[in-house]
């Protein structure tokens, strides 16, 4: 059973935008033949142009049980659950924010492998039930702050990756920490497709240094809002590194591989001089194109919401990281 | 058999529908929240997309004009151009109003220290000085003048094009497209560079 213990930043009923309402506004905006005229005029993409698509056919998610965490929880108003299944960059399923919640509605994630496997004395892998039943999980309210400077409050429900790397015993030759997402071309469009994949090199790969990796923040997630992950934020397992640029969070992982090299990872290769390896959250280095220094903030709120933030060292987490970097250059090593 | 005058206020009444109904529309929807998550980044993308659009549609009206023999068409360029002004003037004042939020020194220092905004508000000044001088009464006042300030109507719009392109992270095909859609739009045109090349 699901216990659910109110919390005090829970939302409240004018923050959450009911599903039935959501599929209503889709059906308001399909009656209104908009989408076709703003297409006309505004190319295609437009977020109305998914919108106005049914949406009863989303991707299943299922309740999940959880034991409720002492840790000390942020108190960031909650980012709406309706935005944070609608508002994703997983290019696998289209490189639009909105593509990802229509391209990824019959994501088959059960069967599901992940392998822990590279410098280990006990390589493992688990199937798509024991990524639910091998670890304790629980719930972690995080801040995710995207590379493009808009952030969102969520609360993931997983297990420390310290605890699943730990259980495969690293050797003395692990350095490094390499993830991969599925490389599925029939399943994920994106990958064979060039326009809707955005023009990125697949397998999606991110990295972390093994002592990034083992930091207690370093987060595995199975779930957000009580619930399985929905596939568009990167079902059935997901990364989630607060202090770092959401694209360091991979999504849909199949391989975690300890090695001795840093990895290649993926926006790194593409544009190394706007992406880098640590790609930590810092508010005094900025993109080469924007401005790191603040952010928008995505709760509830049309186009007035008074949503720009300053953004904060390490996403508002340098008492748990900014230790691991205490030597480095970090306008170097961005 | 239509006469002229009809035509060409039958042509403008659906050029205000086409350019003000979709804004109406964008703008109650993104004040209500009922677009995407980021309504602030949905009305960025369309305000900026629709005036690229009115300005290559602008630049098809001369073609159009002589290939079909229909002269009339140039009768509503200028309202076309205006247009494409008026989405350019609220992409950029959504940006300071809403992506910005009113940090002035954000804003200027946006436009100076990143290439791509710099090419955009360049774009913008250009089309600002195009859209003040379409006033009839500037027209006659410049005479010839007036013509080589509004051939500046190419270079903004391959601006635009720059300013689209630079923007995004790693999507580009559709910039690339426009790209492509705007050389032929010039190509079409070929001789009369040639012409200004020699003088």
């Amino acid at each position: 059973m699901l216990i659910k213990i109110k919390r005090n930043n829970e939302l409240t009923e004018n923050d959450v935008t009911d599903e039935s309402v959501y599929k209503e506004r889709r059906k308001l905006l399909k009656g209104l033949g908009f989408a076709g005229a703003s297409t006309l005029l505004a190319g295609t993409g437009l977020s109305l142009n998914a919108l106005a698509k049914d949406s009863d056919s989303s991707f299943k998610t299922t309740p999940l049980k959880f034991t409720k965490t002492n840790a000390k929880q942020i108190t960031d108003k909650l980012t709406p659950e309706a935005k944070v299944i609608s508002h994703n960059n997983f290019y696998e399923f289209g490189a639009k924010k909105d593509q990802p919640i229509e391209y990824a509605k019959n994501f088959k994630v059960d069967p599901w492998q992940l392998k822990i496997t590279g410098e280990v004395n006990k390589p493992f892998t688990l199937d798509y039930e024991q990524l639910f039943s091998s670890f304790e999980l629980e719930e972690r309210i995080y801040r995710l702050r995207c590379v493009e400077a808009w952030s969102m409050v969520i609360p993931w429900l997983g297990f420390r990756l310290a605890d699943l790397i730990k259980k495969a015993e690293p050797n003395s030759d692990a350095k490094y920490v390499k993830f991969k997402t599925l490389y599925d071309p029939k399943q994920m469009p994106g990958q064979s497709n060039r326009y809707l994949g955005g023009g990125i090199n697949y397998p999606y790969v991110e990295g972390l240094r093994l002592d990034e990796a083992m930091n207690d923040l370093s987060f595995l997630s199975v779930g957000l809002y009580g619930k399985t992950l929905p596939a568009q934020n990167g079902a059935p397992i997901r990364l989630v590194t607060p202090w770092k640029y959401g694209f360091k969070s991979i999504k849909s992982i199949v391989e975690i591989e300890l090695v001795t090299r840093k990895p290649k990872t993926t926006w790194n290769k593409l544009a190394p001089n706007e992406y880098g390896f640590y790609a930590n959250v810092n508010p005094n280095v900025d993109h080469p194109r924007w401005s790191q220094a603040s952010e928008r903030r995505i709760t509830s709120g049309g186009l007035f919401a008074r949503n720009r933030i300053e953004t904060q060292m390490f996403n508002g987490y340098a008492e748990q990281v900014a230790e691991l970097y205490k030597n480095m250059n970090l306008k170097r090593y961005y | 058999m239509l006469s002229t005058k009809y035509k060409i206020w039958l042509l403008k009444t659906l050029i205000h529908l086409g350019a003000l109904l979709p804004v109406v529309v964008m703008y109650y929807l993104a004040i209500n929240d009922l677009l995407s998550a980021d309504p602030v980044e949905d009305i960025i993308h369309f305000t900026g997309i629709g005036a690229l659009n009115l300005l290559l549609i602008t630049l098809c009206v001369s073609p159009l004009a002589r290939f079909f023999k229909l002269g009339f068409l140039l009768q509503v360029r200028r309202l076309l151009g205006l247009y494409a002004f008026f989405y350019a003037l609220l992409h950029l004042n959504n940006f300071l109003f809403f992506e910005l939020q009113f940090d002035f020194s954000l804003f200027i220092d946006e436009i100076v220290d990143r290439p791509y905004i710099t090419v955009g508000m360049l774009a913008f000044v250009f089309i600002t000085a195009l859209a003040i001088t379409s006033l009839t009464l500037l027209r006659r006042k410049m005479g010839k003048t007036w013509q080589s300030l509004h051939n500046y109507n190419y270079v903004l719009t391959i601006l635009v094009c720059i300013h689209f392109f630079w923007s995004v992270k790693s999507e580009i095909i559709e910039p690339s497209i426009y790209f492509i859609m705007l050389f032929v739009l010039l190509y079409l045109r070929k001789d009369k560079f040639k012409r200004w090349l020699k003088r």
